[in-house]
């Protein structure tokens, strides 16, 4: 992976080098480069056991890492760094409060930084205020109920307005329901606060919701790194495109562009996209299969700004619980559409049969190949 | 069963009758235990936060040598630290090597006794603080410097999570050398209004065929240690409210 892919642009805070962490002689992970941007929000997206939460441990300055180089603003730090240490806080999976009151637990950090009694309390209003749970403060930390106690661990957290968020799947003990409303909420505070996050998660669903850039990691070692939009539609591995449940990235050429639409030959299929990479580049091609709106082959055509619209074969069909996946392919261009198990069973698909497919211009993703590595 | 009530009948009346001999005893067996139950803790609450909290090669060996220690029999205890502290033993010697003098006598005299106890309860402290500290998830420590602790004040706030373990811990040492003979005895030599406390004072009166007065003695130092145990129960069971 070209080390181009891993830097933000951006000023980094936090630059990882040639990280390794090994436990019982086991490498759980090997980075030769990470950089957390200032005031981006990081998702660390990987399977259980991929190393994503020994990484913001590492990162995070609370383990020390067997090799490798951290430095903060630049300046070299290690895990005894106690100045470069409380420019951080951390949310964990699950919210560990200590016995005590709300109050305490929220105030915990503050004292330790020797913030005076007053100071303590105004700013313990503001970030339980911040996280939707004002005047709790006398409450037991121990009888919430988990969405609470997992705010409670956010106020603690952000109420030391910290440079750097750690957040190591803060949602994952979380029902459904609860998830749903806080992985909105912190989307929100990760937003306003302004602060820089790193957030470590196996659901790319929040990663999509939270992030705005993304590393995917597997086996210890960060295999791509870049915008979340772009990482999350376009997967340059057959590995990532399953992680993700896409088909992996189609190779293309462009062989027309007007005011920023190109036209893109994939197999012998021309689809629009919205680049503005030039004519002639070789490209990576990924559309989301929710992105893919799929009508009756001899349906009139749809009012519809969707630039694309192919006659595509049904190769199978997936159920995945409230929408059904259906792999297409047309031309040497293969795609998946996920619609919802009633319009699928409307369209009456099978394997086979023939159906259209539309997608908007700007639902296609396109990254030039070059510097991508080969497994396409 | 009148022998136990007569027993019971002539312990109040001890209790309350004014002998200031017998309040004498009862103020020196706290007062051995207490200093003892002191530095006990000094030495039994960190070691056993640090055994507790870490995990290094030989731990489970060094656990197996703490629990050991939770069973010390006093009367060795007594028999090792009379020996090193004889006239005869290498901490004699040793005294007239740096002071160039002779070592004051440290056999019966409470400080001895109070060496001996802190023998005894340190291990039982140690013992069950570790289990009360190692029933703390990592996690939390890891959580609590995540928050900026040091290492210092992850320390603290792990013992403070595990309070009630830790207050168990000083209860098991206290119940260990309140109720001793066989140390306090040995080092201490029972003489009366030097170091004569309610254990010897049993034993010495129950060799003496007093039964009666021993049983009273007896039921006297057990309802002191509920007294005190129960204060102990009342300070770890405070703040329920705010327990898992």
């Amino acid at each position: 992976m070209n080390a181009s892919a891993h830097s933000c642009g951006g000023t980094p805070i936090i630059t990882g080098e040639d990280i390794i962490v090994r436990y019982h002689r086991r490498t759980v992970v090997d980075v030769p480069r990470f950089e957390l941007c200032d005031g981006e929000t990081h998702a660390i997206l990987g399977p259980s056991g991929s190393g994503k939460s020994t990484l913001l441990r590492v990162l995070g300055l609370l383990e020390r890492p067997a090799k490798g180089r951290i430095t903060l603003d630049g300046r070299p730090v290690t895990a005894g760094d106690k100045g470069a240490r409380t420019m951080m806080a951390a949310v964990f999976q699950n919210p560990y409060l200590f016995k005590g009151t709300v109050s305490e637990n929220v105030a915990y950090g503050l004292k330790l930084r020797g913030v005076s009694k007053s100071e303590r309390d105004d700013r313990v209003a503001a970030a339980l205020e911040r996280v939707g749970l004002g005047g709790t403060q006398k409450a037991s930390a121990l009888r919430l109920s988990g969405g609470e106690a997992q705010r409670v661990a956010l106020a603690r957290a952000l109420v030391l307005e910290p440079r750097i968020l750690l957040l190591d799947e803060p949602l994952s003990y979380l029902d459904p329901l609860i998830k749903r409303r806080l992985v909105q909420d912190f989307s929100q505070i990760l937003s306003a606060e302004g602060v820089t996050a790193l957030y470590v998660t196996h659901d790319q669903d929040e990663a999509m919701v939270v992030a705005d850039r993304v590393s995917i990691i597997n086996e210890g070692t960060v295999i791509r790194s870049g915008d979340v939009d772009e990482v999350m539609t376009l997967p340059t591995t057959p590995w990532i495109a399953d992680f993700i449940g896409m088909d992996a990235a189609l190779s293309g050429t462009i062989v027309d562009s007007v005011e920023g639409i190109a036209e893109v030959l994939v197999g012998e299929e021309r689809v629009f996209a919205c680049t503005q990479l030039p004519p002639h580049t070789d490209v990576l091609v990924g559309i989301r299969p929710e992105d893919v709106m799929l009508f009756e082959a001899g349906a009139e055509m749809p009012v519809s700004s969707a630039r694309n619209h192919l006659l595509m074969r049904v190769e199978s069909i997936e159920h995945m619980g409230s929408t059904d996946r259906v792999s297409l392919h047309s031309n040497g261009m293969r795609i998946a559409s996920s619609i919802s198990r009633a319009a699928s069973r409307e369209l009456g698909l099978v394997a086979g049969a023939e159906v259209r497919a539309f997608f908007k211009a700007t639902s296609v993703r396109v990254q030039s190949a070059a510097g991508v590595p080969s497994g396409v | 069963m009148e022998v136990f009530w007569s027993a019971f009948v002539d312990s109040i009346k001890l209790l309350f009758g004014g002998d200031a001999a017998l309040y004498e005893i009862i103020g020196l067996s706290l007062r051995v235990s207490g200093i003892s139950l002191f530095f006990a803790m000094l030495i039994g609450v960190p070691l056993g936060y640090l055994i507790g909290a870490h995990r290094f090669p030989g731990r489970g060996l060094v656990v197996a040598i703490v629990n050991t220690g939770m069973g010390l029999p006093p009367v060795v205890v007594g028999l090792t630290v009379y020996m090193l502290l004889s006239r005869s033993g290498p901490i004699w010697d040793l005294y007239r090597t740096w002071m160039g003098e002779a070592m004051p006598r440290v056999l019966y005299t409470v400080p001895a006794m109070i060496v001996a106890q802190v023998i005894i309860s340190s291990p039982l402290v140690t013992g069950v603080t570790l289990a009360a500290i190692a029933s703390v998830p990592t996690e939390l420590r890891l959580q609590a410097r995540s928050l900026g602790a040091s290492r210092l004040q992850e320390a603290i706030l792990t013992v403070k999570e595990a309070r009630r373990g830790v207050m168990a811990s000083v209860a098991a040492g206290f119940g260990g050398i309140i109720s001793e003979v066989g140390a306090v005895n040995m080092v201490g030599g029972n003489i009366a209004g030097k170091t004569r406390v309610m254990t010897t004072a049993i034993q010495l009166e129950t060799g003496q065929g007093n039964f009666g007065l021993a049983l009273a003695l007896g039921l006297i130092l057990i309802g002191i240690s509920f007294v005190i145990m129960n204060g102990f129960t009342r300070v770890q069971q405070s703040g329920g409210r705010y327990e898992r």
